[in-house]
């Protein structure tokens, strides 16, 4: 029978980038904590994890480097190397050459040509970091030693195998079992026990009932072997007898045995070989966050479950009003207004807790910024620590996959121009290692993630200078500092003294500022001259739906996002100044706000000309204010996002449609773009108010 | 067997291809391809777009579906006229886009052969017949046959 294994190997890649993402989390830690076993062990299942379903699904680059990467995280396991910088620095590029090549399989391609390169450096580092340190961790009668030390360390191991009957239900081949521990020596005998299949008529075909018995002739170590075993290991018997060890005064044989019920303590320690942990331990069992970018999505259970039951109740409401409308009489008018308003809360709940399947935690995206930090600190030579906060704040997936890159150029932003040298840094008192602190918290139906350094801050002088230069402001304009930082987010801005490779291009500051946009976001700048400066990410919960207030111009309705709102009232008409005659002007609380009018905008003429007699709401974008002269506000409501161009195409000043519940549609206004779009008139308003 | 079901499986592709919904504008007759139409719908309220041209008249619920509708009076350079119990909207499908084209109302379905159909006249002066595929004589009809992809194409619509 053919079996398709597209879905299984597709399966395995995206569970190989988990893989791959606690490989690295957990190198990262490592140099902090060298001497934690339970790290060690977690990187290398999740290293044996990714080499055995690289074998299984005939990923042959992926097992083979995978492997090299394992031996040399077994020296570190087993304490005979230690995980100094370079050993690090290594393992990571090692980490990330892994993700190379899952990337190439999954696209069918070939294996990148530094492949072959990095693996000659981790068989060269293997050969050597060996070597050197064996000795002084051999205490004890520890003849069966690994490692490369000499020919002499083979030995012959009998291995009685009995898999557990189950093993077929698992999805397990005991010969990828077999043929991976014939790659860990010279298998001399190996004899099948097919004694307990039972009599054909009670036979099942999908039980396991053969085990083996092998002798191998090996160099390694017991634990080696045993991990061979990882997958098989639950509900089975293994047993390794060492049958002699040459040249030594071990006792002749020691028997370790492997039960379910003792997993984390192999016995037979009572025997002189001591046998690191390689069992899995609940710990295990945890995996990291779901990486990014794929297009599945992990839910538990639990929130599945509250939705089934939110569905129950759901139904149980409707056919409560099915009954009431078939069987109407005026005195039930009661009974179904309460039965619509039941059914009114239970679509509320199910569409919160729907939401809430798509939330997933920011920390998913945080975790490759520790990663970068070192690097780009290796590429400065300055010393960063990169701090993370709130990383199980919730968000769309949709908008946390995307504020991916916005964060990046941040980070590198910081990096690059933010954290001072360690000369200056000293020389200003500070201590030597500069800290990025990379947070996210969730306030009023928003989510803020922070990028602060304390660092330098902004240079408002150069920044005048080169907007001066670029004609992006005059000589004599008298900014505050917050309109001159806002100018760093100009396309083609950059002070930085010297282009580096990383930041400097003046690419990179209005992407961000775009990208955070496209997500119904704003960055905002806080930066004090010496002391640091913080870049502020504010972002919707959720792009499909949005928090709206309804409004009237003429005979439409518009909604406008409340994230993007300050304030509303009714304009005096002396609050109202004019300058050239054109700009207008409204003043707010001794503040001067360009006054756009939205029926001049969008050109609509059955609207209230008179702002005395219409409303004023003040709102923000783009880091500024202003009044948005609008006719009427009918009320607040969530609506349900519908993009525009999927048949149409972008508008500027509008970000999206929603469905009224007369069926009409109206549009959401998109408040930067309503700015941009206002922008000659605003720019005159704005120079003549500062 | 299997050719002869192939055989008239073509056939009857082919006959789908030529057949036309045709549907007036002022008093000349225009016609898209069938297999284009989704459904045809009594014209409601549509919502207007701010600064599309004029031709754009908005975007409407398709049940679900926020739907650009298109006037092709305006388009044309007709005189715009009240819209009335016969006006409809013609839905079709452009690529993966759905547009509603507002038309005076619509005919026939027709069903026209290869030599019926000639290439779009060249008429001078600034009359542009870029947008028709070419036109169709069945008796004493002449039917205009548009190109949707040149219309309500995405060059016009996604700028």
């Amino acid at each position: 029978m053919q079996i398709d294994l597209t879905p299984f190997r597709q399966t395995f890649l995206d569970e190989s980038v988990e893989h791959v993402a606690a490989m690295e989390e957990g190198l990262l830690s490592l140099e902090s904590r060298p001497d934690d076993n339970e790290l060690l062990n977690s990187i290398f299942r999740a290293a044996h994890s990714i080499k055995g379903g690289a074998g299984s699904f005939g990923f042959e680059d992926v097992a083979h480097f995978t492997h090299s990467a394992e031996n040399l995280l077994d020296k570190l396991r087993n304490g005979e190397i230690r995980a100094e910088r370079a050993l690090v620095d290594l393992l990571l590029r090692a980490t990330d050459m892994i993700k190379l090549l899952l990337a190439a399989a999954r696209a069918n391609e070939g294996a990148p040509g530094e492949m072959a390169t990095l693996l000659a450096e981790l068989d060269q580092r293997l050969a050597h970091g060996g070597a050197a340190l064996a000795a002084p961790l051999s205490a004890g009668p520890i003849a069966v030693a690994p490692s490369a030390v000499s020919s002499a360390a083979e030995r012959r191991v009998t291995i009685h195998f009995t898999p557990s009957t189950e093993l077929f239900h698992t999805g397990m081949d005991p010969l990828l079992v077999l043929r991976d521990l014939a790659s860990l020596g010279k298998i001399v005998r190996a004899e099948l026990d097919a004694e307990q299949i039972p009599i054909f008529e009670v036979l099942e075909p999908e039980s396991c009932h053969l085990s083996w018995t092998l002798e191998l002739a090996t160099e390694a170590n017991d634990a080696a072997l045993r991990d061979v075993f990882l997958f098989v290991e639950d509900g089975a018997r293994l047993e390794l007898t060492t049958a002699n060890a040459p040249d030594t005064l071990a006792p002749p044989a020691h028997a370790a045995s492997v039960s379910p019920a003792q997993h984390a303590l192999p016995a037979g320690s009572a025997g002189a070989t001591p046998v690191p942990s390689s069992a899995p331990t609940p710990a295990a069992a945890k995996r990291p966050a779901a990486a990014a970018e794929n297009a599945s999505i992990r839910v538990g259970v639990e929130k599945v479950d509250q939705l089934i039951n939110l569905i129950g109740e759901l139904v149980i409401s409707q056919s409560m009003v099915t009954d009431v409308v078939n069987h109407f009489t005026p005195d039930r008018l009661q009974q179904l207004r309460e039965s619509v308003l039941a059914m009114q809360r239970n679509t509320r709940d199910l569409q919160e807790r729907v939401m809430a399947v798509r939330m997933v935690p920011i920390g998913s995206i945080f975790s490759r910024y520790p990663r970068m930090v070192r690097d780009l600190s290796g590429t400065f030579g300055k010393s960063i620590r990169l701090e993370l906060e709130g990383e199980e704040t919730e968000l769309d997936k949709g908008v946390v996959e995307k504020v991916g890159d916005p964060l990046t150029h941040l980070i590198r932003n910081s990096c690059d121009h933010g954290i001072e040298t360690r000369e200056k840094r000293l020389a200003a008192g500070k201590s030597e290692e500069g800290v990025i602190k990379l947070s996210a918290f969730t306030e009023g139906g928003a989510v803020y993630v922070e990028i602060s350094d304390d660092g330098g801050g902004l240079d408002t002088e150069r920044i005048r200078r080169k907007a001066v230069e670029k004609g992006l402001m005059r000589q004599d304009d008298t900014w505050s500092d917050e309109q001159i930082h806002q100018l760093i987010f100009q396309p083609a801005f950059s002070t930085a003294e010297k282009v580096t490779d990383v930041s400097g291009r003046g690419v990179g500051m209005d992407v961000v500022k775009k990208n955070v946009e496209a997500l119904g976001g704003t960055v905002a700048i806080h930066s004090q001259r010496g002391l640091g400066a913080r870049f502020r990410i504010k972002l919707p919960l959720t792009l499909a739906i949005l928090d709206g207030l309804t409004l009237s111009v003429g005979r439409q309705m518009y909604i406008l996002p409340l994230v993007s709102i300050v304030e509303s009232f009714r304009p005096r008409s002396e609050s109202l100044k004019t300058v050239l005659g054109r700009g207008e002007l409204m003043i707010v609380r001794s503040e001067s706000l360009p006054l756009l009018r939205l029926h001049r905008i969008f050109g609509i003429d059955d609207s209230v000309q008179d702002p005395s007699k219409a409303l004023v709401v003040v709102v923000e974008g783009d880091g500024r204010r202003v009044a948005l002269l609008v006719d009427e506000l009918c009320g607040q409501q969530q609506v349900v996002i519908k993009n525009l161009d999927a048949n149409f195409r972008r508008v500027e000043g509008v970000m999206g449609a929603t469905i009224m519940g007369d069926g009409r549609i109206a549009l959401i206004l998109d408040v930067p773009g309503l700015i941009r779009l206002a922008g000659v008139a605003n720019d005159v308003a704005l120079a003549a108010a500062s | 067997m299997s050719t002869t079901l192939r055989e008239t499986g073509g056939a009857s592709a082919a006959l789908d291809n030529d057949q036309f919904l045709t549907f007036r504008l002022a008093s000349e007759e225009y016609a898209v391809p069938i297999l284009r139409v989704q459904e045809i719908k009594g014209y409601s309220a549509v919502t207007p777009i701010p600064n599309a041209p004029s031709y754009i008249k908005g975007v409407m619920n398709l049940r679900g579906t926020v739907m650009p509708v298109l006037d092709l009076r305006a388009k044309f350079g007709f005189e715009a006229t009240e819209f009335t119990k016969f006006t409809v909207i013609i839905v079709v499908n452009v690529g993966a886009k759905v547009v509603g084209l507002v038309v005076d109302g619509v005919s026939d379905v027709l069903k026209f052969d290869h030599d019926a159909i000639e290439p779009p006249p060249t008429l001078g002066g600034d009359l542009d017949t870029s947008h028709l595929t070419g036109m169709a004589k069945q008796g004493e009809r002449l039917v205009a046959l548009l190109d949707l992809e040149r219309i309500v194409g995405l060059e016009s619509l996604s700028r």
